[in-house]
């Protein structure tokens, strides 16, 4: 076991773990938040993405160990408790971009960095290849495409934005 | 239509706790002194078990108990079971063979299991898994369905010569036959309706903890139906009485089917927690869902039709293999049987059909109901049928099912099934308008022009959904009734609870089944809560499935409010001081008709509850009714799905460009939620016909375990649908509704592979359509773009 400290939804953890710990293990079974979800074991599925200083990255396929001084924001920090929605998350009710909903965390998580990295108007065809690694099982991605789209072009205006990162 | 009520796009309840993270599936779910449990899981398809040597794994760090299947079968507990009993032709029983959760002797599929390891933690149990030693005496398999009976295949179970469950038929074979003679043209075709497998995305999961001081249990299970779960684990398996033991199927992620049926994990878990007095939490990796889940499909099909000179069908004979795997699960029998051949008329008026089928052991998975169950395949064999025959008869596809359709209702089939209500041409006209069919010819033209083959598939499907009337599923084999149940509790201030034995993952039951009852009620939509998913809370239910919970559940939900509304309306009278007959109730208030006095809903349930102004000798005091609803008869969802494909001559993609759904489900409550349906169901026929294949070596491994190898549908895969509706109301449930959650999944198939033939110009392909298996049809014919 070592410690490892690290940045998690604005606040500061430091936790004891096994060499083999992986991030989304630290994040569901040592920090109890289990928004973050584990739907395979092949880093395929995007159920697990949370953001690494800022940016999207599968919490299965990395060690906690790799964590030191990290900045992670799970589906949890996206917007204050008690407060309004991140404008994505809103995005996807709105939409009905979500049914069972255990794919969703990842998949907010996915469009809020797709929306960083490729701004505030994307077309179908760019969010759908921008999904390939985010498996649903449920919705056939009709309406995850258009909660995304709506969801980019709200973060321009969106006060909570990256309110945590 | 009110802002809330029937009809209404009411935003879903449930996903303020999704979108936030805190949603609670039952890995999210943990007990003080927690242990987690380590399936080991035989690596042979057919073995004999011969040792097991535990001895250098028992001192490892953290291992609480290592049990095998022969520990298990000392306990004495009962076998999982298949529910529904389904005869063969000559009368004789299902030929059930035994299931223990833990397998003690031998072997029979890849990931069988046949013991397991408890720890402190996964990571210890799975460190200890590895020093367990397990001697196999590796034994042939079969794993193809079509050779599974042959003389000389590998025997499965003793009680099961040949490998064959049953050969089971329905209809008239002579008169079948005799419109076949007379007939002036056939179409036959062969099919291989590929093996699937569900993948929810939320992987199975069971948490068990035991009670001493009680001695009562209680199971976490991602499950479709709670109740069912405890009445098999109590009743058949025998871990405890039903009052002994609790189970809970919080927020469930997905189902398709696969989360329907009683597992050996659950039961193993249950067992476990017992044993070592404390909880044991088992959550599948997707690599042991792939070899756990009962699959989907596996049909292998030979089918005729007959047509007189005017194009009018005249005859269908159907013989199927269905691979049911290793063992029997849960529903296994009825899926291939009763929700297959009793759909083989389609849409169409056919006088005679004949279907029979074998269903046999194979050394694979379980086979069971998977999105659509049985009529996927019946659809896939009837519309496939109908496609091919108005190319070989020189017809407009369209215009040949037009000639074919039912058009009287109600409508018996020859295949049992009597059709209420519908008005299939309205939905194929409403297609070909949406989707522009008359502009087909010209959008594949300028296909061609880019070096590209276009395609155009239909299917108008049609599914027998809110199972089911129980006394009809009783004379067919099933062991269970198929009611459901509800509850309206009232609280004094008049908010209300509502708790159903149907059980959502994704179909947002919280907010539907809240419409219904904030719109009869005149609530605000906030003050309805629905319960579900806990045999503490609910009941009993039959949990969801094929596409009951709007046909069936709901329906359970108007017999309880029109009792709290006829007892309300007492109170009100007494309140009100007028004569029962008098008040009316409306829009949230009862009024005393011809007057301006009245009293809200909110005062009639708190006077309910303080009793003060009726006689509690003639009314009792509260608020608080109940119901079970059986149908009367199956719903009958029906609809035209029009697909069309381009298909790149190079790589062999078969790209879905376009997707028209018209579908009748009745009386829609939330149509944001149902179009969510459809697009789901589609995605998966989708895939079926395209991306997903479970594939599995001679020996009876599985080659396609995990998605670097099973191809699920992505984003990209799929096009934007358009989704429309036609409206025949169900004529036999109080609110008219038919179902929605599987019609995708069951037009889709049809639609893409018609669309990809069409574009090909060789029938000669099965699911799903590769981009390898359309470039080596390609191959075949020769086919390529005019143009190029």
């Amino acid at each position: 076991m070592a410690a490892v400290s690290l940045t998690v939804n604005g606040k500061p953890v430091t936790a004891d773990v096994d060499s083999r710990t992986l991030l989304v293990q630290l994040l569901r079974e040592q920090l109890r938040l289990t928004g973050t979800h584990v739907g395979c074991d092949t880093s395929q599925c995007g159920a697990c993405v949370v953001h690494v200083n800022g940016r999207a990255v599968k919490s299965c396929t990395i060690l906690a160990l790799q964590l030191e001084g990290a900045n992670v924001l799970t589906i949890e920090g996206l917007a204050p408790a008690d407060g309004p929605l991140h404008p994505m998350q809103e995005a996807f009710r709105e939409n009905h971009g979500l049914q069972c909903g255990y794919c969703t965390p990842g998949m907010i998580m996915t469009a809020v960095d797709m929306v960083r990295r490729k701004g505030h108007d994307l077309d179908d065809h760019t969010i759908r290849e921008e999904l390939e690694g985010n498996i649903c099982r449920c919705t056939g991605y009709h309406n995850i495409v258009k909660a995304i789209a709506a969801g980019a072009r709200a973060m321009r205006h969106g006060a909570t934005a990256a309110a945590a990162e | 239509m009110s802002a809330i009520g029937i009809g209404a796009a009411v935003r879903r309840k449930e996903d303020q706790r999704f979108i936030t993270g805190r949603g609670h599936y039952t890995d999210d779910i943990n007990r003080p002194g927690q242990a987690a449990i380590y399936f080991i899981r035989s690596p042979h398809a057919h073995a004999r078990i011969k040792t097991i040597n535990k001895s250098a794994a028992a001192g490892m760090p953290g291992v609480a108990g290592i049990f095998t299947g022969t520990e298990f079968a000392q306990d004495k507990l009962g076998n999982l079971i298949c529910g529904w009993t389904v005869l063969s032709k000559d009368g004789s029983p299902m030929k059930m063979a035994p299931h223990a959760a833990l397998a003690a002797g031998k072997a029979n599929h890849v990931g069988d299991a046949v013991a397991v390891v408890i720890a402190d933690t996964l990571a210890q149990a799975k460190d200890a898994a590895e020093k367990v030693k397990v001697e196999y005496e590796v034994l042939a398999a079969v794993v193809d369905p079509a050779k599974a009976a042959a003389n000389g295949a590998p025997l499965i179970h003793e009680v099961a010569p040949n490998n064959t469950i049953y050969n089971w038929h329905l209809g008239d074979p002579a008169a079948t036959d005799a419109a076949f003679r007379n007939a002036s043209h056939v179409t036959a075709l062969e099919f291989v309706n590929n093996r699937l497998v569900p993948n929810a995305m939320e992987p199975r999961a069971a948490l068990a903890e035991y009670d001493a001081a009680s001695g009562s249990l209680t199971l976490w299970n991602a499950s479709q139906n709670p109740h069912v779960a405890r009445l098999v684990i109590s009743a058949f398996v025998g871990m405890a009485p039903e009052n002994k033991l609790r189970v809970v199927a919080p927020d469930v992620g997905g189902g398709f089917g696969s989360k329907i049926f009683i597992y050996p994990e659950e039961v193993v878990c249950l067992w476990a927690a017992r044993k070592l007095n404390r909880p044991v939490k088992w959550t599948a990796e997707r690599s042991e869902s792939f070899i756990t889940d009962a699959h989907g499909r596996d049909h292998v099909t030979k089918a005729q039709m007959a047509f007189d000179g005017e194009g009018k069908i005249v005859g269908l004979k159907v013989h199927t293999i269905a691979n049911l795997g290793a063992y029997m699960s849960t529903f296994s029998s009825a899926v291939p049987t009763f929700l297959y051949a009793t759909l083989l008329s389609g849409q169409y008026e056919i006088p005679h059909i004949y279907c029979e089928v074998d269903a046999v052991y194979t050394n694979t998975v379980p086979v069971d109901a998977y999105r659509g169950a049985g009529r996927p395949e019946a659809a896939y064999v009837v519309e496939r049928l109908v496609e091919v025959s108005a190319r070989e008869l020189g017809i407009d596809p369209a215009v040949l099912r037009e000639k074919n359709f039912v058009k009287k209702f109600p409508y018996q089939t020859s295949v049992a099934s009597l059709y209420d209500a519908g008005d299939f041409n309205a939905s194929l006209q409403k297609a070909l308008q949406i989707h522009d069919y008359k502009g087909f010819a010209k959008r594949r033209r300028e296909s061609e022009r880019n070096g590209k083959l276009r395609g155009i598939g239909f299917a108008s499907y049609i599914e027998a959904c809110g199972v089911a009337p129980s006394s009809l599923v009783g004379q067919l084999g099933a062991g269970v009734g198929l009611w459901e149940s509800a509850e309206v509790r009232v609280n004094p201030t008049g908010s209300v609870e509502v708790l159903t034995g149907c059980h959502a993952h994704g179909q947002g039951h919280e907010t539907t089944f809240a419409q219904l009852v904030a719109d009869r009620l005149g609530i605000a939509i906030d003050q309805v809560n629905v319960l579900h998913g806990d045999t503490d809370i609910v009941q009993f239910g039959m949990g969801t499935y094929g596409s009951r919970s709007g046909a069936v559940g709901m329906s359970a939900i108007v017999k309880a409010l029109d009792k709290v509304e006829a007892k309300a309306k007492k109170i009100a009278a007494h309140l009100l001081e007028a004569a029962e007959a008098d008040i009316v109730f409306k829009d949230g208030k009862f009024t005393v008709a011809g007057t301006d006095k009245s009293a809200a809903w909110g005062e009639v349930a708190l006077g309910a509850y303080v009793a003060h102004k009726f006689p509690t000798s003639e009314i009792e005091p509260g608020l608080k009714e109940s119901s079970f609803y059986d149908p009367t008869n199956f719903t009958f969802p029906a609809g035209c799905h029009i697909c069309e494909v381009e298909v790149d001559p190079d790589t062999g993609e078969a790209a879905v460009v376009g997707w028209t759904a018209v579908d009748d489900f009745g009386t829609v409550v939330n149509p944001m939620i149902v179009e969510g349906q459809v697009h789901g169901g589609v995605a998966q026929g989708v895939g079926q016909a395209l991306l997903e294949h479970t594939v599995y070596d001679d020996k009876g491994q599985l080659i396609t375990g995990s998605y670097m190898d099973y191809a699920m549908p992505r984003a990209d895969n799929l096009p934007d649908f358009k989704v429309d509706m036609t409206v025949t109301r169900c004529p036999s449930n109080p609110l008219g509704i038919k179902g929605c959650g599987e019609a995708g999944a069951i037009a889709a198939p049809a639609a893409v592979m018609n669309a990809v033939t069409d574009a090909l110009g060789t029938e000669a392909i099965d699911m799903p359509a590769t981009p390898a298996s359309v470039w080596a049809a390609l191959q075949r014919t020769n086919k390529l773009p005019r143009a190029a």
